[in-house]
């Protein structure tokens, strides 16, 4: 059934080179609002590069990245937070001096009034917000990802799947309008990847929440993304939903075919 | 053994001063990756900026203070925005190499403003001695230890709770990371130096309320690198032990076999330290990922 969607993410005709190396050409990727949409490849496809880009880290040769009609592309990285974009990182990113709480609450910084300056300044209302934010984080995320028993803990000894959803905790912590996912099964056993869909499918149930995500693990993905686009070589070489892609011959070909 | 005490305590209450001054060069090396070896510098002009307000211009010592650590700081954002920033991503040398000039230029234009001559700062600490038993401490030194102390103090809170010090800490920690989650880090580079400004300002301006400012108090800084490389580049905490801990060896040696060893010792302890503990004694080793 295709309806037509409004799109919380426009991607048109991207294109990145690093020197000589084509990285992404001519990329065109819809993410409509409400619904999850997966990037598959093979390693070196573009996947992250793509997801970098959206993030503002690396600038683009040519094409536009709307988000609900502003350009992300003339914007500073750290400005999407603020506009509900939020990302995880294949590596985990977190911070290990900090505590499981104070890494959460750090996803909840941009959108606070108060910036760095007027923060730097330890004032009543700043204080405020900060337990409010606490409170908020304890209610909804820590249960919804059963991370209660952690939030005082340090972030170093954590085992690994632990601190896959604390990072996820962090994305969300800043309640996003986009949650981009960058690798979120990447390094689990089977265990801890049906243990993070699961916990993904409470989150997009509970939310209206926008998800784009990449991964190469087809079985988690399948399960969880309304749609997929499969990137190759730094082109897009289909996108459909997951039973389509799944019966599409290029994508057989270039992707599956090899596994 | 009495007089040992007494020279201890005396080291230990210099070492406040290196505290201070050692916070100002951390806290710009974990924000921002830079070396700044014109951290005495920044210590001696902004000393200067209080003498000016203070006692040229005739405000009296609050204003003065308050102007004067506040020009601390616009000069230190100066620094940063004007001269290190453009070239953000070139080699570390390069950055360090910038502090390393930015440093001469200062004590050149101190010196082309102020002249060579010592310029007394207004007796704000008392000077009667404080007595600790049978121990007698200078009074201006005592109290210099008693600010530098309550203002360490400030800026660890401030560091470890405010929000602006835990986005300094996540930044330090990884950029990339830090400006996904809407941390501006180029605000926080600012905020960084600006902070390094203000402590050493402060540093400078108890350092000289004993002796007076002339262009050179910043060369009190070259200990500080002894304090910081013991301490570990990046441990804020670690700062703190290691400059009482370099005031107290220094002044020790100093008064038992003479000024010759007073200037080597520290740096033959962090040369020993260095080789059994790289990463200095609180230092985190950084661990890349591969």
């Amino acid at each position: 059934m295709i309806q037509q969607l409004e799109n919380l993410l426009q991607v048109s005709d991207i294109n990145v080179s690093f020197g000589g190396l084509k990285a992404l050409s001519n990329v065109n990727l819809s993410v409509p609002s409400n619904r999850v949409t997966a990037v598959i490849g093979p390693n070196g496809a573009g996947k992250t590069t793509l997801f970098n880009v959206i993030s503002g880290f690396y600038s683009a040769d040519s094409g536009s990245i709307q988000y609900e009609k502003m350009d992300l592309l003339t914007m500073p990285a750290h400005s999407r937070s603020k506009i509900g974009i939020s990302r995880t990182f294949q590596n985990i990113a977190l911070f290990p001096g900090m505590s499981v709480l104070e890494n959460i609450k750090l996803g909840a910084h941009a959108q606070l009034k108060t910036n760095v300056f007027s923060a730097a300044i330890y004032l009543g209302s700043a204080a405020r917000e900060e337990r409010a934010i606490s409170e908020r984080i304890y209610d909804r995320l820590l249960n919804l990802l059963e991370l209660e028993d952690y939030a005082d803990r340090s972030i170093s000894g954590l085992p690994y799947g632990i601190q896959k959803r604390i990072e996820l905790a962090r994305a969300l912590a800043g309640e996003p309008k986009l949650l981009m996912l960058d690798e979120p099964f990447a390094g689990m056993n089977t265990a801890e990847k049906a243990n993070m869909a699961n916990h993904m499918r409470q989150i997009i149930e509970r939310t209206n929440i926008t998800v784009l995500l990449i991964d190469h693990d087809m079985e988690s993905i399948m399960s969880i993304a309304d749609s997929i686009s499969v990137l190759n070589f730094g082109s897009l070489i289909a996108s459909g939903t997951p039973s389509e892609i799944q019966k599409n011959p290029a994508v057989i070909d270039a992707y599956l075919g090899e596994e | 053994m009495n007089l040992f005490l007494e020279f201890s305590l005396v080291g230990i209450a210099s070492g406040g001063i290196y505290v201070l001054s050692a916070l100002s060069f951390v806290i710009v090396y974990k924000a921002t990756n830079i070396f700044n070896f014109a951290t005495g510098e920044m210590m001696m002009f902004g000393t200067y900026f209080f003498y000016v307000f203070d006692t040229q211009l005739g405000f009296g010592w609050i204003v003065g203070l308050a102007a004067g650590l506040t020009s601390a700081a616009i000069l230190a954002m100066i620094i940063e925005r004007v001269l290190l920033r453009p070239l953000l991503g070139r080699p570390h040398l390069v950055l360090i190499m910038v502090t390393f000039g930015v440093g001469s230029i200062l004590r050149g234009l101190a010196g082309m403003i102020w002249g060579p001559t010592v310029r007394q700062l207004p007796e704000i600490l008392p000077r009667t001695p404080i007595f600790i038993g049978d121990i007698l401490l200078p009074g201006k030194l005592a109290w210099g230890f008693v600010i530098a102390g309550v203002i360490a103090a400030l800026f660890m809170a401030y560091y470890k709770y405010s929000r602006a010090g835990i986005a300094i800490r996540a930044t330090a920690t990884d950029q990339i990371t830090a400006e996904s989650l809407g941390i501006n880090i180029r605000g926080v580079f600012l905020l960084a130096w600006a902070l390094a400004g203000v402590l050493a300002a402060a540093s400078g301006i108890i350092t000289a309320s004993v002796n007076g400012v002339t262009p050179q108090l910043g060369l009190v800084a070259l200990n500080v690198l002894a304090v910081v490389m013991l301490a570990g580049m990046n441990s804020v905490g670690g700062v703190i032990l290691a400059g009482l801990f370099i005031g107290w060896i220094e002044t020790v040696v100093g008064a038992y076999f003479g000024a010759a060893w007073q200037s080597f010792v520290p740096y033959l302890i962090v040369l020993l330290v260095m080789i059994v503990k790289p990463s200095g004694l609180f230092g985190e080793e950084k661990v890349e990922r591969i």
